[in-house]
């Protein structure tokens, strides 16, 4: 038990001299969750579009009402010719442009069937189509609105409800994306480093030859990473529900047992790595290729894994981040239950058990 | 075994695959002994350190450290042995006192003891002043007396030095090699490699490896008188002259 606190102390005095351990460990998880939840957004909100009006007629009127009334957009120009559309586009500023054909309003009285046109800048092709369909969205709320009056023959009306998201919030998805991230980055490439920087410095040697177990040398690096990617996940939890109203539906218990199960998959891989690098640079390299950017690519968090091609959906089974982003959207968002994520969690168990059993026999057959 | 024998060899062989890096060496070191442990880089110093120390199983032959066998009690081998690297072997970003209170806290000594020893040991050093400062802050010779120090604060019978003294000016050299007989003549017994045949002439008896084998071992002066050179340096010359291996 000596042995064992007098690592972890030392293990602490590491990680609080060395800033650049500190930064990472403290400041990225807030710096990410910061990023993603107000920078990198694909909400869009406050659009600048622009309005040509050729119909000028009250039901053209009440039409842009209603759009510069929606949330999603500020009608910041209006436009009186057909030229004009192409030169605010290159300006840069405006996003859409709306624009309503000269006999709008009679077309719509007389023929029940008025058309609109929307141009979008689609050289970020995400917004312009966001965009596109939010105002087909507030259209079509104009339209149900004026065919309340009168009875049209066959309608079907579809109510949409966003269960468990229902604002269609994006920090729904990455708040979980960014645990699964900082997790690994954490408990990953940093015991990684710390271990290979014994090996580095020729401390692990000394290490090796006193009566400590090699098991316990382990254990004691990891220990310490443990309880800062525990501080990671209550200060990105604090976040995402005071900061970004993102609620934790399911139990905290659980969710919390399952970081913890992903974390020490996290700190096993690290384990492995270091086994096999004499090198920091070489142990840096392996945990991003090899863990950081699998994580970010193929978790699911970016890129949705059903629209991957087969061979990339069946690599993605064995990161493990992927699963820890699974359950984590579980329990937290949807707010199931155990026995709903317990196959997932059982993945993770194996795979901890599998790093972590490599790992030690690659510590033991380096002594040998 | 005897009671004075500190450590005892008998044809001790390590293979590596079709590579044998120790071969057949035998050897007897006695109590309070500074033993020198010389070879060319590749001749199976390390190799056979790493045996004695209980890092790495032996392929054939018998060997006890401590009065304790290689094979099967490395545990209690690592609680009565201090090591100390060519690499320093302490952290950098540590200060003095908490690089000594780790050292002893993996032997698993008692605070008491840690408290009390640090104390004397920093006076011995007059490291007193720098005893919260990084190790870092410490000027070579320094890092390499105290980290000899750390090696042998748990009182280990015997301490093994791997090429101590690697960059280091002759003054510290000196200086350590001073410690070195305090720590001998306080029981300890020193195993040491090194390159420098200067320091060769300090030891009580010295072995020269070739190739994986024993070719000397006597001490120094009748090692110059065997080999009718002038120095040990000569002597490891006409030795080395020998090998075929090539240096790794």
């Amino acid at each position: 038990m000596k042995q064992f606190t007098s690592f972890i102390r030392k293990e602490f005095h590491h990680i609080f001299r060395d800033r650049r351990t500190m930064f990472i460990l403290l400041f990225m998880p807030v710096a990410q969750i910061i990023i993603f939840g107000f920078a990198l957004t694909n909400e869009v909100k406050n659009s600048q579009i622009a309005i040509l009006d050729n119909a000028k007629d009250a039901d053209a009127a009440s039409l842009i009402t209603q759009i510069g009334n929606s949330r999603y957009f500020n009608i910041e120009k209006t436009l009186y010719t057909q030229k004009e559309i192409d030169e605010v586009f290159k300006l840069g500023k405006i996003k859409m442009v709306m624009v309503l054909p000269q006999n709008f309003g009679s077309d719509l009285q007389h023929f029940n069937h008025a058309q609109v046109q929307l141009i979008a800048d689609a050289s970020d092709p995400n917004v312009a189509s966001t965009l596109t369909n939010y105002a087909s969205v507030v259209i079509t709320d104009y339209q149900k609105r004026i065919t309340n009056e009168k009875k049209l023959p066959y309608t079907i009306n579809t109510e949409v409800r966003m269960l468990y998201n229902p604002q269609g919030k994006g920090a729904y998805s990455f708040v979980p994306g960014v645990m699964a991230m900082v997790l690994m980055l954490v408990c990953t490439m940093m015991t990684a480093i710390t271990v290979v920087r014994e090996k580095e410095m020729g401390t692990m040697e000394i290490m090796l030859v006193s009566p400590v177990r090699p098991l316990k040398i382990i254990i004691a690096k990891a220990v310490p990473y443990l309880l800062l990617s525990m501080i990671n996940v209550a200060s990105i939890l604090l976040l995402s529900v005071f900061v970004l109203d993102v609620p934790i539906n399911g139990s905290l218990v659980l969710l919390i047992a399952e970081s913890i199960l992903f974390t020490l998959t996290c700190l096993a891989f690290g384990l492995l790595i270091s086994t096999v690098t004499d090198s920091q640079q070489t142990a840096m390299f392996i945990s991003l290729t090899g863990m950081f950017l699998p994580t970010v690519m193929l978790s699911g968090f970016m890129f949705p894994i059903e629209n991957m091609p087969l061979p990339l959906q069946i690599i993605s089974n064995i990161v493990p981040a992927k699963w820890f982003y699974i359950i984590v959207k579980n329990v937290m968002i949807k707010g199931t239950g155990f026995n709903i994520v317990w196959k997932e969690t059982l993945i993770l168990a194996f795979m901890l058990f599998a790093l972590l059993g490599l790992a030690i026999k690659k510590f033991k057959i380096r002594l040998a | 075994m005897s009671n004075g024998t500190a450590i005892s060899v008998d044809k001790l062989t390590k293979r590596f695959g079709d590579f044998t890096a120790v071969d057949n060496i035998s050897f007897n070191v006695t109590k309070g002994e500074i033993f020198g442990f010389l070879g060319a880089n590749g001749a199976g110093k390390t190799t056979a350190m790493r045996m004695l120390c209980g890092l790495s199983k032996p392929t054939s032959g018998t060997a006890s450290v401590a009065g304790f066998d290689v094979y099967s009690q490395t545990e209690k081998i690592k609680k009565s042995i201090g090591y100390m690297s060519q690499k320093f072997s302490l952290y950098e970003d540590l200060t003095v006192k908490e690089n000594i209170r780790f050292y002893a806290g993996i032997y698993g000594k008692p605070d008491g003891f840690i408290k009390e020893k640090t104390e004397k040991l920093l006076n011995e050093l007059r490291l007193q002043s720098e005893a919260g400062k990084l190790v870092r802050s410490l000027p070579l010779g320094w890092k390499q007396k105290l980290a000899f120090s750390v090696a042998i604060f748990h009182e280990p019978q015997i301490v093994f030095l791997d090429e101590p003294t690697g960059g280091v000016d002759p003054v510290t050299r000196r200086e350590f090699w001073n410690m070195i007989y305090k720590a001998a003549a306080s029981g300890i017994t020193v195993f040491v490699t090194t390159h420098y045949m200067d320091e060769a002439e300090y030891c009580n008896r010295v072995s020269i490896m070739v190739d994986g084998k024993i070719e000397a071992l006597d001490s120094p002066t009748q090692l110059k008188k065997t080999f009718e050179a002038n120095s040990m340096g000569d002597v490891f010359l006409k030795l080395a002259r020998k090998a075929v291996r090539a240096a790794d």
